[in-house]
């Protein structure tokens, strides 16, 4: 029988040993969630500049749908991905449940609204202090989105760790599309909940650490670029 | 083509059933700075933005001579500098017009920004932040440059530097179109005057005959520091 002491201790020895397991497991959390903020702000951050410079009817319908967007429970993404992907969904026959691809999907859909809403916000307040100068340069709102993008990057930044921070430590959405399966769609998250179950602390509290580390490093480096902004 | 003279015909401009600017009609020629005085909400800026073509007129037309893109620029009253260095937000409004981004040194030379150029443009002070939009606006070798309230918020010194580069581009030939309430910078640079009140252009012709005999009481009481509204 285990003390809780002692599966600390010896979950301390599997992450400083650098455990095969624990090592694979890491890299595909990493792997997942870095690839859905890359695609979520290769969309996300475009399209919230455009929302923050477009006028158009049913504009903030779509800023509010957006917004009310991001309190949708990642598990309740998972279960829309997975009608998707399942063998009589839509997309069934892409083969993707229960594997990386859906994974990365799902984790898409939970940090786009926020990647998106956020970038909205702070190409806003900037569009609000550059549109004269810009417009007296002749150039157009669509023109203007790169330069807003490019002069907003401390809080876009930001706004992209805040995202991964969220994809790293959800587990609801890549529980139901990827399937905890050993090998190749466990991840950090899943990877706990399931030795938890099982009673295997030793894995669970060093992946446990390991998300632990990730999220004050995030935090970190959010804290550290909001101070060197505020300082110029 | 020149782009000037440039005709405004009864032009007017109403927001929410408020009329704000009524049946302005004047002219814009080359020559010497045309300055835009009035006292605050009297509608300077408005008719600046107009000009400039920012708004759209609610009532009346504006005329160039010929549209040409590209032939105005406007500093504004609180400078908008872009979160990039002083040499960066020069090499910006050129790329934005196709011109050559070597002009930028030179044109912070004249401005005296040289020393500041890789300095973030937000950190600049008031007073340097309008500086270099003016050495924006310079790069850009403008025919007509709109100016609103450039040194308002400025301490004497920082001014003095700011009417000097007006002066300096006035010197280049650019026309220079700037709306002020500050009386003594009016007399120190106009050539030609419009005087606004209450959205209304009272008087417009020389600088020296409306300093000298104005016509009007409203430009009477202002030009006595009378008029607070």
């Amino acid at each position: 029988m285990q003390t809780t002491l002692e599966a600390f201790a010896a979950a301390g020895r599997l992450v400083v040993s650098f455990d095969a397991e624990l090592r694979e497991i890491v890299g595909r959390s990493l792997a997942v969630s870095v690839s859905a903020v890359a695609l979520a702000a290769a969309v996300g951050l475009p399209f919230g500049a455009w929302l923050a410079v477009a006028r158009f009817r049913g504009r903030r319908a779509a800023v509010a749908l957006l917004d009310a967007l991001i309190g949708v429970p990642p598990v309740v993404v998972g279960l829309f991905v997975y009608l998707l992907f399942t063998s009589y969904g839509p997309l069934g026959s892409w083969g993707w449940l229960h594997s990386v691809k859906a994974m990365v999907v799902a984790q898409v859909l939970v940090v786009f609204p926020m990647v998106a809403t956020f970038t909205r916000q702070a190409v806003e307040a900037l569009w609000d202090e550059y549109a004269d100068q810009l417009r007296s340069l002749g150039v157009t709102p669509r023109q203007a989105i790169p330069t807003l993008l490019y002069d907003a990057r401390p809080q876009l930044v930001t706004i992209l760790l805040a995202g991964f921070g969220r994809a790293i430590g959800e587990v609801g959405a890549v529980f139901i599309v990827g399937g905890n399966i050993a090998h190749a769609t466990r991840v950090m998250t899943t990877a706990i909940a399931l030795e938890t179950s099982k009673g295997d602390l030793e894995l669970a509290l060093g992946l446990g650490l390991v998300l632990i580390a990730i999220a004050i490093v995030v935090h970190l480096a959010a804290h550290l670029l909001r101070r060197r902004e505020r300082a110029a | 083509m020149s782009t000037l003279p440039m005709r405004a015909a009864a032009l007017g401009y109403a927001v929410d059933g408020v009329t704000l600017l009524h049946d302005l009609s004047f002219e814009l020629q080359a020559g010497g700075p045309t300055v835009l005085l009035g006292s605050n909400g009297a509608g300077k800026s408005l008719t600046l933005r107009l000009c400039h073509g920012l708004l759209a007129p609610t009532s009346g037309t504006i005329e160039w001579r010929a549209e040409t893109p590209g032939t105005q620029a406007m500093v504004f009253q609180r400078p908008v500098m872009l979160r990039r260095s002083t040499v960066a937000n020069v090499e910006y409004v050129l790329g934005v017009r196709g011109l050559p981004k070597t002009r930028a040194r030179d044109v912070l030379d004249r401005v005296g920004l040289a020393p500041l150029a890789h300095r973030a443009a937000r950190a600049l002070s008031v007073g340097e932040q309008q500086r270099l939009a003016l050495a924006r606006a310079w790069a850009l070798e403008p025919e007509v440059l709109f100016l609103d309230e450039p040194a308002a918020s400025l301490d004497p010194a920082a001014s003095h530097a700011v009417e000097e580069i007006i002066r300096a581009m006035d010197g280049a030939g650019t026309k220079i179109v700037m709306a002020t309430h500050d009386l003594s910078q009016a007399r120190r640079l106009a050539g030609e005057v419009l005087f606004l009140h209450a959205g209304r252009l009272l008087e417009s012709g020389p600088a020296d005959a409306f300093f000298a005999e104005p016509r009007t009481e409203e430009a009477r009481a202002f030009l006595r520091g009378e008029l607070t509204w």
